[in-house]
């Protein structure tokens, strides 16, 4: 690994600016791989755990704060998320493994970098790591990439399960900088690649995520987040479909989707939420939900199977959800 | 100009002892264990998060030492695989991992046996589902899994006996 220099604030101050290329470190579970893969190179490390990001509080109006240093793991067992966002915990359980979700942070887990073979290989052309060489995975070995909101420069997917909920759950992203604080809805936080690709996100330079605020809502047991991947556990999304119906007797008041494994970035299509909206749970409205969200989709050499998969995970997602029959983690068989 | 070569104080406990040094911040808890400490039980496999051959616990909670900057966890108390049992008297998961055949190779093992520890204290153990699913960070190369859960299974069989026995 390269050598670098390391600071730990207590306060968020204007350090970024003093070096050339800075990064800041939250649970490292991504930025330390990334590093001795040699793909970040930062010459100064900017350690954030000293801040006091850590607390998952319940604000006046009934939303809920998701501190940005509060770990995976702690989120997901968190008695208030388990209680009133269950589907925000059944994601991050699906994703990573006891020992990263256990270092790993909600910031954090917003800004990880894709997982394109091509983006982790310094020897490849990639627009994302290193602007305007190229994109090695359009043509190239493409199973896992994206074939929603892809660009002629990327079309990496972005790997987290746990934005695949926040993107359903309509949460809000804290941001704090030199220029002070904003807030942003999670859809918009995550860029499309467009024409510049190495940038994932709304941040400004030296900004940071201080926390997560989720809405005061409840979709009782209509909810599911599934996940299918190559092997059962610690495996990155090939399509997962997050999930939560506001019900009332048998008709959908309000539905909030999102797609994960197919886009680059978390999926939700509006017009697709609206469909559902006032009507009673059947298979051929799911299909046309799922073909509403799939609209646009483009697929490269070796990816097309996953507009075949989309939409019977979409329509299996959208049952569970009617259903009340929410996804096991543990128990992987599929209802 | 910053001097990229500056190490920072690291202040550690591990299994027990202190151990304070300066250290280069690239240095990982993982390459301090083996090392500089010569604490070679915790594994290197992938060194990139995948494998879990490196887990130990941090303050209770069991990581991959691979992936953190030692002087990024002030004050935190390691326990690595040395850290368990006493000289002669193994830890039961250690002696459950032998009792069951556990592991061929041997090399997953210190990181299963530490990940198993820590599995216990989390609770997910209602079934062996669960216990496979909350083990899925570290991998085995000689497929010794059916071993390693039924090891797994047999200290929670005799956490319980214990407990019956404290009530009876």
């Amino acid at each position: 690994m390269r050598q670098f220099s390391y600071s730990r604030p207590t306060a968020l101050s204007d350090a970024w600016d003093d070096f050339e290329h800075a990064r800041y470190l939250a649970g490292g579970t991504n930025l330390v791989d990334l590093m001795k893969s040699d793909v970040e190179r930062p010459n100064h490390v900017i350690d954030l755990n000293s801040l006091p990001l850590n607390k998952v509080e319940e604000l006046p109006d009934g939303r809920l704060r998701l501190g940005a240093l509060v770990t995976n793991a702690d989120t997901a067992a968190h008695p208030l998320v388990t209680e009133r966002y269950p589907l925000l915990a059944s994601a991050i359980l699906a994703g990573a493994s006891p020992q990263i979700r256990n270092r790993a942070t909600n910031g954090g887990n917003l800004n990880q970098r894709t997982r394109c073979h091509y983006f982790y290989d310094p020897d490849m052309a990639c627009n994302k790591r290193s602007p305007g060489t190229g994109c090695s995975a359009k043509g190239g070995r493409n199973r896992i990439m994206a074939i929603l909101g892809t660009s002629e420069a990327c079309i990496a997917t972005f790997p987290s399960d746990m934005c695949v909920a926040l993107a359903a759950l309509n949460a809000t992203v804290t941001l704090a900088g030199s220029q002070g604080e904003r807030s942003v809805a999670f859809r918009d936080y995550h860029r499309l690649p467009g024409d510049q690709p190495w940038q994932d996100n709304i941040l400004l330079p030296g900004e940071i995520v201080t926390s997560i605020d989720l809405p005061a809502l409840s979709f009782g047991p209509h909810y599911t987040y599934l996940k299918i991947r190559d092997r059962l556990s610690f495996a990155f999304a090939i399509v997962s479909v997050a999930v939560g119906l506001q019900m009332e007797s048998d008709v959908i008041q309000k539905a909030h989707i999102a797609l994960g494994g197919v886009g680059t970035k978390p999926w939700c299509v509006p017009e697709a939420e609206a469909l559902l909206e006032g009507k009673t749970p059947s298979l051929s409205l799911f299909r046309d939900t799922a073909e509403c969200l799939l609209r646009g989709a483009v697929t490269d050499r070796d990816n097309a199977a996953k507009l075949r998969l989309a939409p019977r995970v979409i329509m299996r997602a959208l049952s569970q959800a009617a259903d009340g029959t929410p996804q096991s983690q543990t128990y992987k068989s599929i209802s | 100009m910053t001097d990229l070569s500056v190490a920072r104080p690291c202040r550690l406990e591990i299994n027990g002892k202190s151990y304070v040094a300066d250290l280069p911040p690239c240095v990982t808890l993982l390459d301090l264990l083996r090392e500089r400490l010569d604490l070679t039980g915790t594994k290197k496999g992938c060194d990139h998060g995948q494998c879990g051959a490196c887990t130990v616990l941090v303050d209770g909670k069991r990581v991959k030492s691979c992936l953190i900057f030692a002087v990024s966890i002030p004050d935190a108390k390691v326990i690595t695989i040395e850290g368990l049992g006493s000289e002669g008297h193994l830890h039961p998961m250690q002696q459950a991992f032998i009792d069951r055949d556990a592991f061929q190779c041997g090399y997953c093992t210190p990181g299963q046996i530490m990940s198993a520890i820590a599995l216990l204290e989390e609770g997910h153990t209602q079934s062996r589902e669960e216990i496979r699913e909350f083990m899925s960070g570290n991998l085995c190369r000689c497929g010794a899994y059916n071993g390693i859960i039924d090891a797994i299974e047999q200290v929670i069989a005799q956490q319980q006996k214990n407990r019956t026995g404290e009530a009876a």
